[in-house]
């Protein structure tokens, strides 16, 4: 790495003379190193799907999971260092309640990524702090707006996607969104999709074990944020292991 | 007040006493000290009376729309009963900002719980228990919120009701009704669920819901003849309505 040595990369709170802050590429970094993370909007809801690392098998099956619930009607997950991710987490719940205190009404999505993005990226701003070490993608869904989905890097800038990845395999995975016509999917293709993605990148060389976490939000969830139902985690589930199969067929001949 | 005795007059003698006072000494100041409050109040929106009564697999409470100020029927389509999760509802009455005060927080509770994901949601006995602490708590720094609760629902399956009024004051019971409720309807329901005769099932509980607020909207001069139904049972929770009472005024003849 270039910038190391030279002094520049020891503060969040200083540019290098060609203009990049290395303490939050570092950042993005960490994020590298975590299970691939995507999500896909569709038609009418979002699913955010997860490989999610498993580094013993003595954990228990649920634990270290990466997907948690803002409000009733707003998904996270996160890419990076599980531990700050809490904290963003916990950060997006105190904004949703307070917003529903003042207004009466749950979080926009919308302003909820702002807030979220302007708490990330003020922690790029001072030497006494670090950059947190995750990327976070929210995913909300009502009849008025229609499916919503948001990631935030490291540095604090946001963007708005129709089907997004980070992690690991963030590129293998990008490849694969980019096949997919998105705006047409309902949502059992979004979870068979999301499924088929996840085993498809996940690199079982480097990373035995590993679990994929789903969850949806969407119109025949009403609405709601939540962990896909067993039934519907099985379609996912056996598209993935069937695609991984096919492809490892591939590779024999 | 006393007989048309004016108490504004000037003092008997310079700096002496008003007449019906006592002499003021100097250094001896009477007066208040300042940060002195009235924080004591009074209901000023309110909510009338609040019906809910056990029947065999569940729980039903009935509470009319109306929110009154003072005697005028001011807001004539509020929702005074609610359901809180899939197994408990409550019903108010007294004071309705009081009530939309903690209206705020319980239902913060309910997003909490959703937010944690493990299934785990709050119990009718949970809420009672804790409305008990906050409503003595508020009426311990004499600054109560006037409302009148009442918490139903299923505990592990087992039909809960319970009340909370402005001072804190709590009991269980199988029947309870706040307001002219307790006076008009809570004999009507005794009867029925006392009766060894027919057990009462959730038909036959709306049922008697529905003539409880029958008779309500007859003789209490603050109800309204719009009102809803809230249930609990095995099925969940629901609130049913608005339901119009079925007005016959010709055994108005009969009285």
């Amino acid at each position: 790495m270039s910038s190391i040595g030279t002094g520049y990369d020891l503060s969040a709170s200083q540019f290098s003379p060609d203009g990049r802050v290395f303490q939050i590429d570092y950042a993005g970094k960490a994020v590298e190193q975590s299970g691939t993370l995507i999500g896909l909007r569709g038609k009418n809801g979002v699913v955010l799907a997860v490989e999610k690392i498993v580094r013993s098998p003595l954990y228990e099956e649920d634990s270290g999971s990466r997907i948690y619930s803002v409000d009733k009607h707003i998904g996270i997950a996160i890419a990076g260092l599980l531990a700050d991710g809490r904290q963003i987490v916990e950060t997006a719940r105190k904004e949703a309640l307070n917003y529903k205190q003042q207004f009466d009404r749950p979080i926009p999505i919308k302003v909820l990524n702002d807030r979220i993005s302007s708490f990330i990226h003020a922690y790029t701003l001072y030497s006494a702090v670090r950059p947190f070490g995750v990327s976070v993608i929210l995913a909300s869904y009502s009849p008025e707006t229609g499916p919503q989905m948001y990631m935030i890097e490291p540095s604090g800038s946001s963007y708005g996607y129709s089907g997004c990845a980070t992690g690991k395999a963030k590129q293998a995975a990008k490849t694969e969104i980019e096949k997919l016509k998105l705006a047409d999917m309902d949502i059992e293709e979004l979870i068979t999709q999301a499924g088929k993605i996840i085993y498809q990148v996940h690199d079982e060389l480097k990373d035995k074990l590993f679990k994929m976490e789903l969850s949806w939000v969407c119109e025949l969830s009403d609405g709601l944020h939540q962990i896909v139902p067993d039934e519907w985690y099985k379609k996912a589930y056996t598209a993935g292991v069937e695609s991984k199969r096919d492809d490892d067929s591939d590779n024999d001949i | 007040m006393f007989g048309g005795f004016d108490n504004s007059y000037s003092p008997m003698w310079h700096n002496g006493p008003k007449p019906g006072a006592f002499y003021n000494f100097p250094a001896t100041s009477t007066s208040s000290p300042k940060d002195e409050k009235q924080r004591d109040s009074q209901p000023i929106t309110t909510g009338s009376s609040v019906i809910a009564f056990k029947y065999d697999t569940g729980v039903v409470i009935s509470a009319d729309t109306l929110i009154s100020y003072g005697k005028l029927l001011r807001y004539r389509n509020v929702d005074r009963v609610f359901k809180v999760n899939d197994h408990t509802i409550i019903g108010v009455g007294g004071e309705y900002a009081d009530f939309q005060f903690i209206k705020k927080y319980i239902d913060q509770k309910v997003t909490e719980d959703y937010c944690y994901d493990d299934n785990l949601q709050l119990k009718p006995k949970s809420l009672f228990n804790w409305l008990t602490r906050v409503l003595y708590n508020k009426r311990c720094r004499f600054a109560p919120l006037w409302i009148d609760i009442v918490i139903g629902g299923l505990q592990d399956g087992v039909p809960f009701l319970g009340h909370v009024d402005h001072r804190g004051r709590a009991y269980e019971d199988a029947a309870i009704a706040t307001g002219y409720g307790k006076h008009l309807a809570l004999p009507l329901i005794r009867e029925k669920i006392e009766n060894q005769t027919e057990t009462l099932n959730a038909e036959r509980a709306v049922e008697l819901s529905k003539s409880c607020m029958e008779v309500l909207f007859y003789r209490d001069c603050q109800s309204y003849p719009q009102y809803k139904i809230a249930t609990c049972d095995g099925q969940g929770a629901r609130v049913d309505g608005p339901i119009n009472v079925a007005q016959n005024w010709e055994q108005a003849l009969n009285v």
